[in-house]
């Protein structure tokens, strides 16, 4: 066979390629060459800086910055990752939050696939909490209670975010049905919460959970100060999730609802069966969105003095022998963050990508 | 005036007496008053916005209706909650628009409410859903999503997922407005083997075709009011009054 046949027509070489793409104009030239020239730029640099150059080892940031010279000095993440991850919790019992991050992780991976997408799963994240907060607090089976002020780090992160995601989100369902309801007491509650919570930036409700509510509870009643500050980030949270679900209830189409009534279905299964399924699924790119940014929103809880993997970061800092290592310490917690937002984002990619290849888009676009 | 409803023999199996519907200003039922016997084929027409739709959506509470009284074999529809769910239990409703839910496949619209509103255990809501398939000629379809099949299809999954109620009456919506028109024939074949059968129907078409076969009796409405009732032959060869007339020469004169 001739050479001609072996590549399809459609398919060009990289020289064509590179010509039809990226050299296609004289505008698109000159930006190629500008992007080729910053990426020579700044990328060599940068690796030499982080990888080539850089340090692993070293008992202080002294020590540290005479031995990288003009690298990067990670010997401070690898001497401080256990109080980075783990914060305050007491040494030697930090085998208890390693688990209980790994079972995060699991839960997540778990709930991830759609082949278990089944009441069951409800179940498996009961007993999952429940083994975290058993790990977590300990005072059984022969654990040694830790109370909850000195948790921190990493696991402290997970589980705001995590807790914040579970609750705030069959909350947002429930206001937003609320919202749309046809009882106006009903109504007019759910406006009020969703606009007055809105229009509150989280730092003042973290304020206001941390501050102020005690003031207002008979003395003697504590509430704990981390049950505080997760309560406002799930009722904040909710609040802009409300907003999104209800973006996807009103994309159903009206013959949706009829069809369901007219079957006999009562409102909770109208609900439950035909109406959430397809506006949830709508709803996955705006709710991933808000997900993520309900995970980074955690950091704040500094405010209040809570533990998080930000502010553990920041007091290794302070440390007389790490000082001057902010840049390294800064990269490494965004990096952490951007693991786990990348992960929600690409996820919910796919999800999307499935789910498109599926019967709701699909319909949704004949009516 | 509208005492067009004909003396029933038999207990009428929906009743409907001087109900009148108002949307904002607009008055879209005046004074409707019908009766339909058990076993009997009625066929609503009339040019759009004569309210046929509006009436029979009253029927299952899709509209509430502001005055007169409206009974579905022996229940008032009203606004009990309970009485509501009860009726719609009864009465099956096909739409222009086929509706069908676009989440679930064909055999899982059909279980979807006799297993949670009749509590039929799934099995035998599954059985009798492939029953109802073959009875609508698509039993190979069971398995797919609504999106994958075609308007005649997706029509014929509708009527057969109203039946799956085992409902005693069955309200039609225009049908057939949404479809192609050689998708038509397969929908109207199954719904007049549905009247031939025996069931009660509620049926608002144009298909005048269809009324001459199945109806016992022809409901004609313009401008809210049922201006005129009668057998389809006295019907279609000498209307009584102007509008009918008019109506039926706007329709049949192509």
């Amino acid at each position: 066979m001739s050479a001609v046949l072996r590549r399809s027509p459609g398919l060009p070489g990289p020289l064509e390629w590179a010509r039809s793409n990226l050299f296609s104009s004289v505008p698109n030239a000159l930006l190629t060459l500008l992007s080729l020239y910053l990426l020579w730029k700044y990328v060599p640099p940068f690796v030499s800086w982080a990888l080539l150059d850089a340090v692993w080892q070293a008992p202080s940031s002294k020590a540290c910055r005479e031995a990288a010279g003009a690298g990067a000095c990670w010997a401070f993440i690898g001497e401080k990752h256990r109080f980075i991850l783990f914060g305050t919790y007491p040494f030697e019992e930090h085998w208890r939050p390693g688990v209980s991050i790994l079972l995060f992780l699991a839960l997540y991976a778990v709930s991830a696939m759609r082949r278990f997408w089944t009441p069951w799963l409800g179940l498996v994240w009961l007993a999952g909490l429940t083994l975290i907060g058993m790990l977590m607090w300990g005072g059984v089976f022969g654990l040694r209670y830790v109370e909850n002020e000195r948790w921190g780090g990493l696991v402290l992160t997970l589980l705001l975010a995590t807790f914040g995601i579970a609750f705030a989100f069959p909350l947002s369902i429930a206001l937003a049905l609320g919202r749309r309801s046809e009882m106006p007491v009903v109504r007019a509650a759910c406006v009020v919460y969703i606009e007055l919570i809105r229009g509150v930036p989280l730092i003042s409700m973290l304020f206001m959970a941390s501050v102020m509510m005690p003031l207002f509870l008979p003395s003697g009643v504590t509430v704990d100060k981390l049950l505080r500050a997760q309560s406002a980030l799930i009722l904040f949270a909710a609040a802009y999730l409300a907003e999104v679900v209800r973006g996807g209830l009103q994309a159903i189409p009206r013959g949706q609802y009829e069809a369901a009534e007219a079957l006999g279905l009562s409102f909770a299964k109208r609900t439950a069966l035909v109406i959430l399924p397809q506006a949830l699924k709508i709803s996955i790119p705006p709710l991933v969105n808000t997900f993520i940014g309900l995970f980074k929103d955690t950091s704040l809880v500094v405010i209040i003095g809570l533990f998080d993997l930000l502010l553990a970061l920041k007091t290794a800092l302070n440390e007389p022998a790490w000082t001057g290592i902010g840049v390294e310490a800064y990269l490494f917690a965004s990096l952490v963050y951007f693991v786990f937002c990348y992960a929600m984002s690409q996820y919910s990619q796919r999800l999307e990508r499935d789910l498109a290849r599926g019967p709701v888009a699909r319909a949704l676009k004949d009516t | 005036m509208n005492d067009a409803a004909k003396p029933a023999p038999k207990a009428a199996m929906i009743e409907i007496q001087g109900v009148s519907k108002w949307f904002g200003e607009f008055q879209a039922l005046k004074n409707v008053s019908l009766s339909v016997a058990k076993g009997e084929k009625i066929v609503v027409c009339g040019p759009s916005g004569s309210g046929k739709s509006t009436m029979i959506r009253l029927i299952n509470r899709l509209e509430r209706h502001e005055s007169g009284r409206i009974m579905v074999d022996g229940i008032e529809v009203a606004d009990d909650v309970k009485a509501i769910e009860a009726i719609r239990r009864e009465v099956g409703m096909v739409f222009q628009s086929f509706n069908l839910f676009p989440h679930l496949t064909v055999l899982e619209n059909l279980m979807l409410a006799p297993v949670w509103v009749r509590k039929a255990p799934r099995k035998e809501a599954e059985e009798s859903a492939r029953q109802l398939l073959a009875r609508v000629r698509i039993p190979e379809q069971a398995d797919k999503y609504p999106g994958q099949l075609s308007g005649g299809q997706q029509q014929r999954v509708a009527i057969a997922r109203a039946l799956a109620m085992r409902p005693k009456v069955m309200l039609f919506d225009e049908p057939t407005s949404a479809l192609d028109p050689e998708m038509i024939k397969e929908v109207l074949d199954v719904m007049v083997e549905l009247a031939q059968e025996g069931m009660t129907m509620v049926v608002v078409t144009h298909e005048m075709g269809f009324a001459r076969t199945v109806a016992d009796c022809i409901v004609f409405m313009d401008q809210g009011e049922i201006v005129e009732t009668g057998a389809p032959k006295d019907f279609f060869a000498a209307p009584k009054t102007d509008r009918a007339k008019l109506f039926l020469s706007q329709i049949l004169g192509h």
